[in-house]
């Protein structure tokens, strides 16, 4: 499907991470945003509600994050691309609507521009730290998807990714942006409308008399109807049977949460997205995503000019993370090595799947600015002679 | 117990009769039809329904005006007035 | 649910309900029941297509009621019905959004959207069913329970003021505030008729019984005992000054439409505005729609 032309700002533009990100929601046909201002992350908010009048759509500030989530599982059941932005504490007060996106199957996209934390932490500078909260934090067992964006042209790319995914699997998808990408000013190319691909939810074609909302189709993804249209949905955060009522057992449970999970898994192929270098015969496969990875180019370059076969994957999906991927070049590589802003969070599932076959170097940051390019060299050369920090 | 006076045209007036449905199985025994008909046409009736509930029952069927009033005030959905029409025979 | 006997005809609530989740879960004697006949007299009343009308809820006990009603409906998550709500009305204005939930849903956990969402005017009609207690979990206080009232959290009798919920709604700029019991079935139907017909951000406090919790801790005796007691202490004030609608502990209960004003809402609010700015560059959001409609 191509997307609306209204809301593309096709050429060649000079724009922050935040700026692009409001521009791909807007070329991906998002209509609704509801959001409350947290730096660094407000800079999309501020574009999105300058350009939404003349576009065709609305924007409300929320009087919290709370309000701001729900408000965006609301909008999506009235049929619109939905979406909010925040960062850290923002991310955490929205982690209960989220929740109950999952549970409720609703497309819509939570951008975070991720700052240092815990707590308030450090407002104005980069983490990569919210990677597990992403993934997890709200309560109970569901799956999502994350994509992690390394400039403001990506930031553009993935955002209109982002609402594909939501649509297709009618899903909470979160964008992990960073400090640093957010305010990063790059070029950013908007290719013509023509040339986006867009996707949307798909509606059921079954009479409101015939249609239940929350039987899934072959995907295991269920057919939508927004409300409005006389098929009397009902929908709750409770766990629930193919009618969407409640029902207060084992098995429903057992039922839900399993499809929530596999909906995602089991798609696994369709919705990773990596990029790979040099890894068929590397004896080192660096790994990373968001500013990180570009941090590690330099001593990624340092390491092969001293004759190290060394490859490199970037993340865009992070989650799902690419297991079956993982697992085939865990047999040839002797070492992974991996960077992030973080004390160990997307590498503990690395280590997972590479499940001691061979090394996993971490290479932790507790945030506020990125890594010294030395310090992802120093890790590399170490793995290089199979020294175990 | 009245305070007020006969109206003038009461004889004009045609008071209107309803016919009353309990859904006996839905009933929770709460009696606020029983309470609040102005014609006291309702009591407990002393059988249970399935739940264990003593629901209303009729005593004064004839006497029911059709306020509505058990229907609006039933928690349960489980009793309804319809209009009875006086001049043909329900069948 | 089939009725025994073949001859009787459908009840009138059963068009709006949903009948395959019937009967609900209210214990005996709950007044929630007597507001969702009241609410469907009043949709049924209510000149808008059906199709066009949601219900949410958040938790709690008027939080099932949204899992009740044949229209959209959502059950949503403790304290966000009324965002959820917005959402669904900004993203489809064509839509008469309804939030339905309970006195502790809507004024603690969502008192901070309560507030807001009047002030922004935004265009829903906010029936709030006031039990003085959170009855789902337990008959714990909530910010309604009046002073020395007893519940599970204040065992020795709460030491906190409550709110007043049409002050609350009137100085937050709701267009209009009235406040019934459950006994008052026809006026509280008019109250939800007129609601649902105003613009903005209207507002309906049903003060209703709850006999399992809140009497029973009281020693009020059942619902109907608490009936009994709304029809002697109730008070029609029509236009009092919200100031004055406080409800102390089984004392006088003053009930009536207090506020019927006009405000632009949220979505008029917009469209003037950017009207002001654009000019006719700028398509008037939600309007189009309405005209093809037309």
């Amino acid at each position: 499907m191509k997307t609306d032309p209204k809301g593309v700002l096709t050429g060649e533009h000079y724009l922050d991470g935040d700026h692009a990100c409001a521009e791909g929601a807007l070329a991906a046909g998002c209509r609704f945003f509801a959001g409350y201002p947290i730096t660094p992350s407000t800079e999309v908010a501020e574009r999105f509600c300058s350009r939404i009048p003349l576009v065709g759509g609305i924007f409300i500030q929320m009087e919290d994050e709370l309000g701001s989530m729900a408000a965006v599982v609301g909008a999506s059941w009235s049929g619109k691309k939905s979406m909010t932005v925040t960062s850290g504490p923002g991310f955490s007060l929205m982690m209960e609507n989220i929740g109950l996106a999952a549970m409720m199957e609703t497309p819509c996209v939570v951008v975070n521009v991720q700052r240092g934390g815990p707590s308030t932490g450090l407002p104005t500078m980069v983490g990569q730290a919210d990677m597990m909260q992403a993934r997890w934090g709200s309560h109970g067992d569901y799956e999502i998807i994350a994509l992690s964006p390394a400039s403001p042209q990506e930031s553009f790319d993935y955002t209109i990714f982002a609402f594909n995914f939501a649509e297709k699997y009618r899903v909470p998808v979160m964008v992990m942006m960073d400090e640093c990408v957010g305010h990063m000013t790059e070029k950013v190319v908007i290719p013509p409308a023509g040339k986006i691909d867009v996707a949307y939810r798909t509606m059921t074609t079954l009479s409101p008399d015939k249609y239940l909302p929350y039987v899934p189709e072959k995907n295991l993804v269920p057919d939508m109807m927004p409300v409005g249209e006389g098929y009397n949905i009902h929908s709750t955060g409770l766990t629930h049977d193919e009618r969407g009522y409640p029902v207060m057992s084992p098995d429903a449970q057992d039922k839900i949460v399993n499809r929530l999970v596999d909906k995602i898994n089991k798609n696994a192929d369709d919705i990773i997205m990596i990029e790979e270098e040099d890894t068929e015969d590397a004896d080192i496969i660096v790994m990373a995503y968001g500013i990180t990875s570009r941090v590690t180019m330099p001593a990624i370059f340092e390491a092969r000019k001293k004759g190290l076969k060394v490859g490199f994957i970037k993340l865009i999906t992070v989650w799902p993370f690419p297991e079956k991927r993982i697992k085939q070049l865990a047999k040839t590589a002797k070492a992974f090595v991996m960077p992030e802003i973080n004390l160990g969070q997307v590498v503990l599932e690395l280590e997972r799947i590479v499940a001691g076959k061979t090394k996993v170097y971490h290479v932790p940051h507790a945030g506020g600015w990125v890594h010294d390019p030395a310090d992802i060299y120093k890790a590399i050369e170490e793995a290089a002679n199979g020294n175990k920090k | 117990m009245q305070f007020w006076r006969k109206p003038l045209d009461a004889d004009k007036i045609k008071v209107p009769h309803g016919e009353i449905h309990i859904v006996r199985d839905r009933c929770k025994g709460c009696g606020f039809c029983v309470e609040y008909c102005p014609k006291d046409v309702l009591v407990l009736s002393e059988e249970f329904n399935t739940k264990g509930y003593h629901p209303p029952e009729a005593v004064k069927a004839d006497d029911c005006v059709h306020c509505q009033l058990c229907e609006m005030l039933c928690p349960e959905f489980a009793i309804f007035v319809t209009l009875k029409d006086e001049e043909s025979v329900e069948a | 649910m089939a009725t025994k006997n073949n001859n009787v005809p459908e009840h009138p609530m059963e068009r709006l309900l949903r009948m395959d989740r019937i009967p609900h879960i209210w214990c005996p004697t709950c007044g929630i029941g007597t507001a969702v006949s009241c609410f469907i007299s009043a949709i049924d009343k209510f000149k808008h297509p059906h199709e066009k009308i949601a219900v949410v809820s958040g938790i709690g006990c008027t939080g099932r009621v949204a899992g009740y009603i044949k229209l959209d409906s959502f059950h949503t998550t403790h304290g966000r019905a009324i965002p959820f709500a917005t959402g669904l009305k900004l993203a489809n204005p064509d839509l008469k959004v309804v939030v339905f939930s309970g006195d502790g849903d809507l004024i603690s956990i969502g008192g901070n959207h309560f507030i807001h969402a009047a002030r922004r005017n935004t265009d829903i009609t906010v029936v709030c069913v006031n039990n003085f207690i959170y009855a789902m979990t337990g008959g714990q206080c909530a910010p309604t329970t009046p002073l020395t009232a007893n519940s599970s959290t204040t065992p020795y009798g709460n030491h906190e003021r409550p709110f007043n919920l049409p002050l609350l709604a009137s100085s937050c700029g709701a267009v209009y505030v009235a406040r019934w019991t459950s006994l008052h079935i026809r006026r509280l139907t008019n109250s939800m008729h007129e609601a649902l017909n105003k613009p903005g951000f209207s507002f309906v406090e049903v003060v209703a019984p709850c006999s399992t919790l809140y009497a029973r801790r009281n020693r009020l005796g059942t619902g109907l005992d608490l009936l009994k007691f709304y029809h002697d202490s109730s008070e029609i004030c029509h236009g009092a000054d919200p100031t004055e609608l406080d409800i102390a502990f089984q004392d006088k209960i003053k009930v009536g439409k207090f506020i019927d004003r006009e405000r632009p809402t949220f979505i008029d609010a917009w469209n003037d505005n950017m009207k002001k700015k654009f000019g006719d560059k700028f398509d008037p959001y939600g309007e189009k729609k309405a005209k093809k409609a037309a």
